[in-house]
């Protein structure tokens, strides 16, 4: 009975027919697939959309691999507000005689990574995670703040049979650094030239007041903490059940919270604000894949000359 | 001294004493107002949790999910208020069981 339900999710029906037009490529993993071609395709069309839709603003360029470093990741608190979420990497430091143990308890049908220990490496939980500690690193921020574009796989643990909710994937993300006043004019920015952006790929969007899945009961004064001071937008768009519409971007202002975690000042000295506008890439590709159909040859014209402008 | 306005004064100040203990509270309790901002006066969001979680353990109550809001830690005030509705309501329903 359980089986038949979940079978006709749409969610799950979405997935199956990802899979089977080949889309995707199962890993045994809910959450985590490879990526066919003509699938990365629109990955990378949409991203280098993002990217044209920044010009102009003169960010900083970075680009990371998908772990960081863990003293980054610890002092950003992420592990004390979201731990459901987080990924660490676990490293074989031991010997010859740790390694037959590892080997032995495999074969008895153990759990060998029990002599794995924690390393200084944490997977990215978003894209701009990385780029506080470098900025701070570098002292006080020049006059009129900071613009970095950053860009990142990340990795979240919510296994999920919606394929919308995947456990590895790509962001791309603005990050602000200045005063209030800055940072609120940035997200505004941000929220109406993703709106443009929608619309422009012929999707229906929507923004909305949103607040981060914090953990637990405490979570909830987090929550609720963030909704009412309005720190965190999403721009949502129907994926997998269209009464149920995903986010696919967001748009954050942090107050100062990653400025005092890293210790990023303003030119005259003060504790500079901070804020993030990032959009999910394989969210935004499926929504396009959701509302055009499975083969973007055959989108139609106006949407194809958005995302392959050379083409047009 | 009525008896509830003792209560109310004891529990500000162990509400005071919880605030100095906080590690990310830069302000002093002892100087601030009943009635002042908290959060304006430097309690972050995950200040706000550790407080949460050290009036819990002090006072022995659990806050329900509607009090699990920005405002219910906006001043001394509003703390003390919501701890007296807990421990009142866990008082007038221990006596209901006796």
């Amino acid at each position: 009975m359980t089986a038949t339900l979940i079978e006709h999710t749409p969610a799950v029906r979405f997935r199956d027919e990802l899979l089977r037009a080949g889309l995707l490529l199962a890993t045994g993993v809910d959450g985590v697939y490879g990526r066919a071609e003509r699938f990365d395709a629109v990955v990378e069309a949409v991203e280098k959309l993002i990217g044209r839709r920044a010009e102009g603003d003169n960010a900083e360029l970075m680009r990371f691999p998908p772990g960081m470093a863990r003293p980054a990741f610890e002092a950003s608190g992420y592990f004390r507000t979201m731990p459901q979420f987080v990924g660490t990497v676990h490293c074989f430091c031991g010997d010859d005689t740790d390694h037959r143990r590892a080997l032995e308890c495999h074969a008895l049908g153990g759990d060998w990574a029990e002599e794995w220990r924690s390393s200084d490496v944490v997977l990215t939980p978003a894209s701009c995670y990385p780029v506080y500690p470098i900025v701070a690193r570098r002292g006080p921020l020049p006059e009129g703040g900071w613009l970095v574009d950053s860009a990142s796989w990340c990795f979240r643990r919510e296994p999920s049979l919606d394929p919308v909710r995947m456990q590895m994937f790509r962001q791309r993300e603005q990050v602000c650094f200045g005063t209030p006043e800055r940072i609120r004019a940035f997200q505004t920015r941000w929220m109406e030239r993703a709106l443009a952006m929608f619309a422009d790929l012929g999707l229906r969007a929507a923004t909305d007041l949103a607040n981060d899945p914090f953990f637990g009961r405490p979570g909830k004064v987090m929550a609720n903490g963030q909704r009412s001071q309005r720190l965190k937008f999403e721009i949502l768009v129907p994926i997998s059940d269209p009464e149920r519409p995903n986010a696919c971007g967001s748009f954050n202002y942090h107050v100062h919270h990653f400025a005092e975690a890293h210790g990023i000042t303003l030119a005259n000295g003060e504790v500079a604000h901070t804020g993030c506008a990032g959009f999910g890439l394989e969210r935004v590709a499926l929504a396009l894949f959701r509302r055009h159909g499975l083969d973007a040859a055959s989108w139609p014209v106006p949407v194809r000359a958005v995302l392959w402008p050379s083409e047009a | 001294m009525g008896a509830a306005l003792v209560a109310e004064i004891v529990v500000k100040a162990k509400i005071r004493t919880l605030l100095e203990r906080l590690g990310e509270f830069p302000a002093s309790p002892e100087a601030l107002r009943d009635d002042a901002d908290l959060h304006a006066a430097g309690l972050s969001s995950y200040g706000t949790v550790e407080l949460m979680v050290a009036i819990e353990e002090e006072f022995g109550v659990e806050f329900p999910d509607t009090l699990l809001t920005r405002a219910t830690f906006g001043s001394i005030e509003a703390v003390a208020a919501a701890v007296s509705s807990l421990v009142g309501a866990g008082a007038a329903a221990r006596e209901e069981a006796a």
